[in-house]
């Protein structure tokens, strides 16, 4: 049900929430971007509704919220694990349509491919999506060619505009802090873009035989192997593990995952001296061809949502999207 | 729900020395396992280690472990009388119906026949259920022939050849690399033989041009790959080629519905 609610009932509404919700939102850290005198977009935990971004896309995705950057697995001690406990407040996290539809892509890995994930699936039980509106394009993104740009799976849409908060609200779980909140019901729908700046059309008739396509010599020679493509992406999930021994008491530790970047070295290396793809070439194309195709040949629809963040990040402004444009453009 | 990560502890009941750095440990395991599946030995503090099983017995698994770097290094520093933590198994391992009523040939290079050891295993003692079960196993040299003991059970019921890529002078046995013995292998009908090879990536590249050159279709080829893992899972991503995750797909793939992977 659609609402209106002024602006201090709204705080109200809010604090309400706080109580029972951890709330996750993009939040602006001024000055604490990767160039001096440049911002960055990131998200954390809020306890007010102006700490949220509401205006630009943020740098990185909501990802971390459900999968932390280095998340516990156990504990050890010498004899003994202990898995440290599930948070026990749900979680309200605030994104965009696209990112709305990379929470399916996670999904699907984390609770498809094989068994599902102990520590993805308790906290993904816990986690309501508030969607936000894009009422302009962003410069990257190309979400309306990617068919992300709309999202009907939101438990609430929220928009912060003038002196009052605008909320659809499709959560059974959620409608009592809003019929409680003394606004006034009326029609609201979410704000979407139907065009984007950047427009792709993916290539339809990849098969094994793009793997020698020159496009990735091309392109991948001046990749650096960073990562940060990978680390922006809301739909990459790889990690690596780690374990770490604490330095007053080497019997003591944990096995923790962390997030891993297909592009950077030792990704693939193995005992022996081998490694399977050596070349910042192949890396590209690994990634890429999972992005538009192998997921896809797998589960049925593609991996990446459009929402731009790597060719933002790139600090060698390679563009994930001429790629694409130019291997449709040759299948023409 | 299951957490799998958890590794369960596992007694080494008994372990058996090859070489210097490649022993069998025999675990206690008794749940169901099929032979080239895997499991991570999952050390605390150290790591995890995706390991074959070599060998299935009552209420045990072997597996054979050459010690190369961290975790297995641990593994052979600690074992004696100890319990190892693992989690597993995983994979698809072989599946022994497709051979039944076949000629089989198994080539293997090095610790690569710890994977299909469970298969030829089950064809010594079982030899009538092939037409004909040989085996090709590669070795750099004599001190790095594994599974001594059982090439004796082998070398009575099956046809063996155990070669060695070099050999000091006086040597006895056979020498040259599993693929010279592929063109003079006798074989009576190509499309009922079906061969499974696995071993360092160029090997299985070598051998397996050198079984289609025989007239062996493509999908009467097996092959194990090895990729980083580190979950076993299909979660981490790391063994992923194409749409095809090793650790759930595999590590056993059919060289015809395989061969199209590219890293
Ligand atoms: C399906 C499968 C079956 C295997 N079966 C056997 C077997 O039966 N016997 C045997 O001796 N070896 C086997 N291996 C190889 C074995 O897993 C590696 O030798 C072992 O992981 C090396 O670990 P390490 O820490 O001792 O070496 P290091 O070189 O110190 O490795 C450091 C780290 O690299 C990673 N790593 C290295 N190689 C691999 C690898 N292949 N897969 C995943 N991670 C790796 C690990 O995370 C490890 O912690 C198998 C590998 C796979 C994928
Ligand atoms: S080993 Fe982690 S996905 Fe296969």
């Amino acid at each position: 049900m659609g609402y209106q609610i002024p602006r201090q009932k709204a705080d109200r509404l809010f604090a309400r929430l706080k109580q029972n919700y951890t709330i996750y939102a993009p939040k602006l850290f001024a000055g604490d971007g990767c160039f001096s005198d440049t911002d960055i977009i990131r998200y954390g935990k809020i306890t007010d509704l102006d700490e949220i971004e509401w205006n630009r896309r943020s740098d990185y995705s909501f990802k971390e919220a459900l999968l932390a950057i280095n998340e516990v697995l156990f504990y050890f001690t010498e004899g003994e694990t202990t898995v440290p406990p599930c948070p026990e407040k749900k979680l309200l996290i605030f994104l965009r349509s696209c990112d709305l539809h990379a929470v399916k892509r996670l999904d699907t890995i984390y609770l498809k491919n094989g068994a599902e994930d102990f520590y993805y699936s308790r906290l993904r039980e816990k986690a309501r999506f508030v969607l936000m509106g894009c009422w302009e394009t962003c410069d990257t993104g190309f979400c309306a060619s990617m068919d992300t740009n709309r999202s009907e799976q939101y438990d609430l849409y929220l928009k912060l505009s003038g002196s009052s908060l605008w909320a659809d609200c499709k959560s059974e779980e959620l409608q009592p802090y809003f019929a409680e909140a003394e606004g006034t019901v009326c029609d609201v729908q979410p704000d979407s873009v139907t065009e984007n700046k950047e427009k792709v059309t993916l290539p339809r008739k990849l098969s094994v035989e793009s793997f020698q396509n020159p496009i990735w010599e091309s392109y991948g020679s001046r990749c650096i192997g960073c990562g940060r493509c990978n680390f922006v992406c809301p739909t990459c999930t790889c990690f690596t593990m780690q374990d770490i021994l604490y330095r007053d008491n080497a019997n003591v530790g944990e096995r923790r995952r962390v997030w891993a970047s297909c592009q950077v070295d030792g990704y693939t290396d193995i005992a022996g001296g081998n490694s399977f793809r050596k070349k910042q070439s192949e890396r590209l194309r690994f990634r890429v061809m999972h992005k538009i195709y192998d997921f896809e040949k797998r589960f049925g629809f593609p991996m990446c949502v459009g929402c731009g963040r790597c060719d933002a990040i790139c600090p060698e402004y390679i563009s994930y999207t001429n790629i694409i444009n130019q291997l449709a453009k040759e299948e023409t | 729900m299951k957490n799998e990560y958890i590794p369960f502890p596992s007694q080494v009941r008994e372990i058996i020395r090859h070489t210097d750095i490649e022993y069998t440990f025999r675990m206690s395991f008794s749940g169901s396992v099929k032979p080239g599946q895997f499991f991570e030995v999952s050390i605390p503090k150290y790591g995890e280690a995706p390991i074959s099983v070599s060998g299935i017995g009552a209420g045990t698994v072997d597996l054979t472990i050459r010690r190369v770097g961290k975790v297995t290094a641990q593994i052979f520093e600690r074992y004696e009388g100890s319990v190892l933590p693992m989690r597993g198994p995983y994979g698809n391992g072989f599946d022994i119906e497709n051979y039944k009523g076949k000629e089989l040939v198994v080539i293997a290079g090095g610790t690569g026949l710890s994977p299909v050891k469970g298969v030829v295993d089950y064809f010594c003692e079982h030899p009538e259920e092939a037409v004909s079960t040989t085996l090709i196993a590669g070795f750099k040299s004599p001190q790095d022939i594994l599974f001594r003991q059982d090439f004796e059970r082998w070398e009575s019921a099956l046809q063996v050849i155990k070669t060695v890529d070099s050999a000091p002078e006086g040597y006895r046995g056979l020498t040259g690399m599993v693929t010279k013995y592929i063109p003079d292998l006798p074989i009576v009908d190509v499309s009922n033989t079906d061969f499974i090879t696995v071993g360092p990536p160029a090997m299985i590249r070598f051998t397996i041009m050198e079984i289609l050159k025989r007239g062996v279709p493509e999908q009467n080829i097996w092959i194990s790959h090895e990729r980083k893992m580190c979950c076993g899972l299909g979660k981490c991503g790391h063994c992923k080629m194409n749409d095809t995750y090793v650790c759930l797909d595999g590590p056993v793939f059919n060289y015809a519905e395989s061969k199209h992977l590219i890293d």
